[in-house]
């Protein structure tokens, strides 16, 4: 599997609470209880794809950077929750990949368009494969 | 024992031999699935953003046929048996959420469309490894009349019949449920690490590579262990792991074929039901012929 730049550095610096809160809403989690210990990226099988690994993403957000929201890891998180089963301070880190998401796609950006989609691969996918896909992946 | 069953959309195209192998299974078991008088699309995934509460809508709406049947007296029990782990997933944690917090209630009820009766909370969602689970692997056992002897199945789990935690059918770190299964069917249950890991899920719409990279890490340790068969529980990882395996050959040269089937569909094999129950004609790759190699067809 390609290593992406999944080492990519974070900026440092407090940036922006209102991201940070609206983040912590839609997730419903308490983004502070993160001690930052990498459970979450370790047992991610979609890591080695990422840019920011998921324990990086969370640090952001404490952070307030709102650069997480153009980080390829948001659209490669496949939602599988190996992340919540690790957490030892009980955040469901596949929330924040869907408020993440949920952020951009409420202003309209589809990552993956239905039409973009050859027909006839269509046709051959399992409905929930097409279904899941968009509600995950299209505004 | 009659108790209501929501098939979803796969269960009627891409996974009919679950459906088929699922009902036959039950009736040997005591239990007639009784397919929903009406039903719509789950939506496949729940709505984990917090203020989504819109996207309830579509499987309460689902259980609400539940309830009526229930008065009806068509079915025995306010529960909803499903299938396919993504429908399980969705359908219970929606109505966890409604059931927990009064708003998001409220919220469904007042937009249901009018010919809806407001939902009362009343069911139980069950997905169909439990009702198994329920009726004793000891009975199980006692029902088999053809032994799954010298198959080494590996028992794989994907991820939304195990979690979120608290929310999936077994535990997550340490599942046994489909181990049970297969010693009940006198199969020889085989050990793989990534038996609860992501098959690629809905990436195999638009980055097929990458569904082929987690795929195939499972793949190959099934063949690492010497397994015969996959046994599965989702028409999705079914997909991934099965149709697509001549695919993931061509970029992994040398991944032996490994035939992946529904747990159904090997009980439906132990119970010795005829070839129309199993249903094995539609599995991609054909597991008949390992099945044969062990006298099992
Ligand atoms: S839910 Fe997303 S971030 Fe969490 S382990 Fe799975 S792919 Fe990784
Ligand atoms: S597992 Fe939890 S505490 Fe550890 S880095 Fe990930 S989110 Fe933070």
């Amino acid at each position: 599997m390609a290593f992406k730049d999944a080492r990519r550095t974070i900026n440092y610096g407090f940036q922006n609470e209102s991201f940070k809160f609206k983040v912590s809403e839609l997730s419903g989690e308490d983004i502070n209880l993160c001690f930052q210990c990498g459970g979450c990226s370790s047992g991610c099988p979609l890591a080695e794809e990422m840019d920011f690994l998921p324990s990086k993403i969370v640090r952001m957000i404490q952070l307030g950077r709102e650069e997480a929201l153009d980080s390829e890891t948001i659209w490669v998180c496949s939602t599988c929750f190996n992340c919540e089963v690790r957490c030892p301070r009980g955040i469901d880190v596949a929330n924040i990949m869907e408020a993440l998401r949920q952020l951009k796609l409420r202003k309209k950006y589809s990552h993956v368009s239905l039409d973009s989609l050859e027909k006839s691969k269509i046709r051959t996918l399992p409905q929930i494969a097409i279904i899941s896909n968009q509600r995950k992946l299209s505004a | 024992m009659r108790l209501a069953y929501y098939p979803g959309c796969t269960l009627k195209t891409n996974a009919k031999s679950f459906e088929i192998s699922a009902i036959a299974s039950a009736k040997v078991l005591g239990v007639e699935l009784v397919e929903l008088t009406r039903w719509n699309c789950c939506g496949t995934v729940h709505a984990l953003a917090k203020d989504d509460v819109m996207h309830y809508i579509a499987p309460i709406r689902n259980l609400i046929r539940v309830e009526e049947m229930r008065d009806e007296g068509i079915v025995d029990e306010n529960i909803l048996v499903t299938l396919c782990e993504m429908c399980f997933n969705t359908l219970k944690r929606a109505n966890t959420e409604v059931l927990k917090d009064g708003e998001k209630m409220r919220k469904v009820r007042e937009n249901m469309e009018e010919r809806d009766p407001a939902y009362r909370g009343e069911v139980e969602i069950k997905h169909f490894l439990e009702v198994v689970k329920d009726i004793g692997w000891n009975n199980i056992s006692n029902l088999v009349i053809k032994k799954l002897k010298g198959l080494r199945i590996i028992p794989y789990y994907g991820c939304l019949l195990l979690r979120p935690r608290g929310l999936g059918i077994d535990d997550p770190d340490n599942p046994t449920i489909l181990e049970s299964l297969i010693k009940s069917l006198g199969g020889e249950s085989v050990e793989i690490p990534f038996k609860s890991k992501c098959c690629g899920s809905y990436h195999t719409v638009h980055m097929e590579q990458v569904a082929s990279e987690l795929s195939h890490r499972i793949l190959s340790q099934a063949a690492e262990a010497e397994a015969d068969l996959i046994m599965l529980t989702c028409p999705l990882c079914s997909y991934n792991l099965g149709d697509r395996q001549e695919e993931i050959k061509k970029s992994f040269k040398g991944l032996r074929t490994i035939p992946v089937v529904y747990f159904t569909q090997l009980m439906a094999l132990a119970f010795n039901l005829p070839a129309e129950s199993t249903g094995f004609s539609e599995n991609k790759p054909d597991p008949t012929v390992i099945l044969k190699n062990k006298d099992l067809l």
